[in-house]
């Protein structure tokens, strides 16, 4: 991992869907070398998925999502891991986290409806076994997600010369 | 009755874009590649301990020089990055942005009748400065065939007794110009033969995008008849802070010292506490702006090349400085047709002096996006130009 690794990571962690050739001149490398770099990256597991960071709530069909927080037993041998390990299996919960302070997990959990999302911590959190404790926060509104935030565009408040 | 304003202020002239700004601001969806500031708000740090400090009270005037804890930051900075050693005590001090710095610069240092040499294209309050301090500007040509760095032949020629100062601004504003170590030495064995003083705008410093600025000050014996003028307004995105510093010998800096607590008593507190912030824990949202110009400037430099538009590669800054020698048009005619049929503004590079006839300042702090259609309308206008353009050669030649 060198700084044209890091760089290519940045410029794709912004737009993953910069091309080989625009990657290659924004960089200053040659398009096999890009290319060659890229698929290291991938390979190796550092590039894990490439996505999109989506305003569900404009989109109009919008998903309801809760922070779950869990206070776990662990388990001897395998702390948390093998209860984090089934938890995470669940295609309900978006992210999973262990954490430091009151509680041990934290999940963010998404549903069509809060009551579908009350549900499924009900009928499948909860009840786990090592699971002593849950604490359920509804998501009212998202500022900013994965380093975007969701204000609207800002005009250019620059004037149109200066020198 | 009487002319009511001085012979000076009627003779520097008004801006050279005037006309442009007025026919931007009544036209729509206009992309500006005209604007000589970052396109970044201020770091949000840097613009929180201002506000906090603007909430304990602290709005009051500040020592001449500057507040103490911002001089000595600066020093320790100047030191570790540029191998500069200024003491905060008696050879600094912070102005209202690098545009007071040069006036009590020029001001500092010049007699009436003096000659300064003005190395061109520039920005454009250079030569008037000099001349409201009584001086007499003198051009020195920065071309396209040295990559627009000042070529020692060139000054040579302008050097008379007279000449007293020169002033130059490396990386450069409008070319992207940088000047190396060796570039820097030729000038420097100029300026202490003739006993110049050098006046060195520093500015754009961090925008360097290979290797690394080379301050003036710290080449051949230029350290003690250099100042150094730099700011926070590109590389932190503070313009509007207004925060500059001079950094110079004491005897100049006492000098200039004077001129500036009359003039301007201090630099805005506001702006000083937060240039404090930025100098001491700004660095990290610094170099993310500096890395995305540097990722604009390869792909803009590479666009405008590509729909035939010639452009060295500049090497700091955010300026590119293509020649539009190619399109058949002036500077100006061009800079005018994109606007009004393109809705894109650049600047006609004759308005920072000569050197810049025949070539347009584009300043890439703009979004990837703006960049990439405010290329695509150029590419259009520029084939278009093509299609009709005279042929460069005489009548005769046809025959």
């Amino acid at each position: 991992m060198d700084e044209k690794d890091l760089l290519l990571l940045q410029l794709l962690e912004e737009n993953s869907r910069l091309t080989t050739q625009e990657l290659a001149v924004m960089t200053e490398m040659a398009p096999e070398e890009v290319a060659a770099r890229v698929s290291a990256l991938e390979s190796s597991g550092v590039i894990c998925s490439y996505t999109a960071v989506i305003d569900w709530e404009k989109a109009g069909n919008g998903e309801v999502s809760a922070i779950i927080e869990l206070k776990v037993n662990p388990e001897r041998d395998f702390g948390y891991d093998r209860i984090a390990e089934r938890l995470s299996r669940f295609r309900q919960v978006r992210s999973l986290r262990l954490i430091t302070g009151t509680y041990d997990l934290q999940l963010t959990v998404t549903g069509r409806t809060m009551q579908e999302v009350a549900r499924f911590v009900s009928e499948y959190i909860a009840p786990m076994d090592r699971i002593r404790e849950t604490a359920t926060h509804i998501v009212m509104k998202s500022y900013k997600e994965n380093g975007r935030t969701f204000r609207e565009k800002e005009g250019d408040e620059r004037i149109p010369y200066s020198l | 009755m009487r002319d009511l304003v001085s012979r000076k202020a009627r003779e520097i002239p008004p801006s050279g874009i005037r006309r442009f700004f007025e026919l931007a601001l009544t036209m729509n969806e206009v992309i500006s590649l005209g604007v000589g500031e970052p396109d970044f708000s201020t770091p949000w740090n840097i613009c929180e301990a201002s506000i906090y400090s603007i909430e304990q009270g602290g709005t009051s005037y500040t020592p001449n020089r500057g507040i103490g804890p911002l001089r000595e930051a600066l020093s320790r900075w100047l030191r570790d990055h540029y191998r500069l050693s200024y003491d905060p005590e008696n050879e600094m001090i912070i102005t209202s942005g690098v545009s007071e710095g040069l006036d009590i610069a020029i001001r500092a240092v010049v007699d009436p009748g003096d000659e300064v040499l003005v190395a061109e294209p520039c920005y454009v309050s250079y030569s008037p400065c000099v001349t409201l301090s009584g001086g007499t500007p003198v051009p020195v040509p920065c071309v396209e065939e040295d990559q627009f760095r000042l070529n020692p032949d060139r000054l040579m020629e302008r050097v008379t007794g007279k000449s007293k100062a020169l002033v130059m601004n490396f990386p450069n504003n409008p070319t992207g110009a940088v000047m190396g170590r060796e570039d820097l030495r030729a000038i420097a064995d100029i300026v202490c033969d003739h006993d110049l003083v050098l006046i060195s705008d520093e500015v754009y410093s961090e925008l360097t995008y290979s290797g690394n600025h080379v301050a003036a000050a710290t080449v051949g014996d230029l350290a003690q008849r250099t100042i150094t003028l730099n700011g926070f307004s590109k590389a932190y995105a503070m313009t509007g802070w207004r925060i500059g510093y001079l950094c110079a010998p004491q005897e100049i800096c006492d000098a200039a010292l004077k001129i500036h607590q009359y003039v301007m008593l201090c630099a805005p507190v506001m702006g000083q506490v937060a240039a404090l912030e930025g100098i001491r824990r700004g660095e990290e949202e610094k170099d993310r702006m500096i890395r995305e110009y540097h990722v604009r400037r390869n792909l803009f430099v590479d666009g405008l090349n590509s729909i035939g538009l010639v452009c060295h590669r500049p090497e700091g800054a955010f300026y590119a400085f293509p020649s539009v020698a190619e399109t058949g048009l002036s500077d100006q005619e061009f800079a005018e047709r994109l606007l009004l049929e393109e809705h894109v503004a650049v600047v006609p590079g004759n308005v920072f002096g000569c050197g810049g006839e025949g070539h347009v300042r584009c300043a890439y702090a703009v979004s990837r996006e703006d960049l990439a259609q405010a290329l695509q309308r150029m590419k259009g206008f520029v084939s278009r130009c093509q299609e009709t353009a005279v042929p460069l050669v005489h009548p005769h030649d046809l025959s």
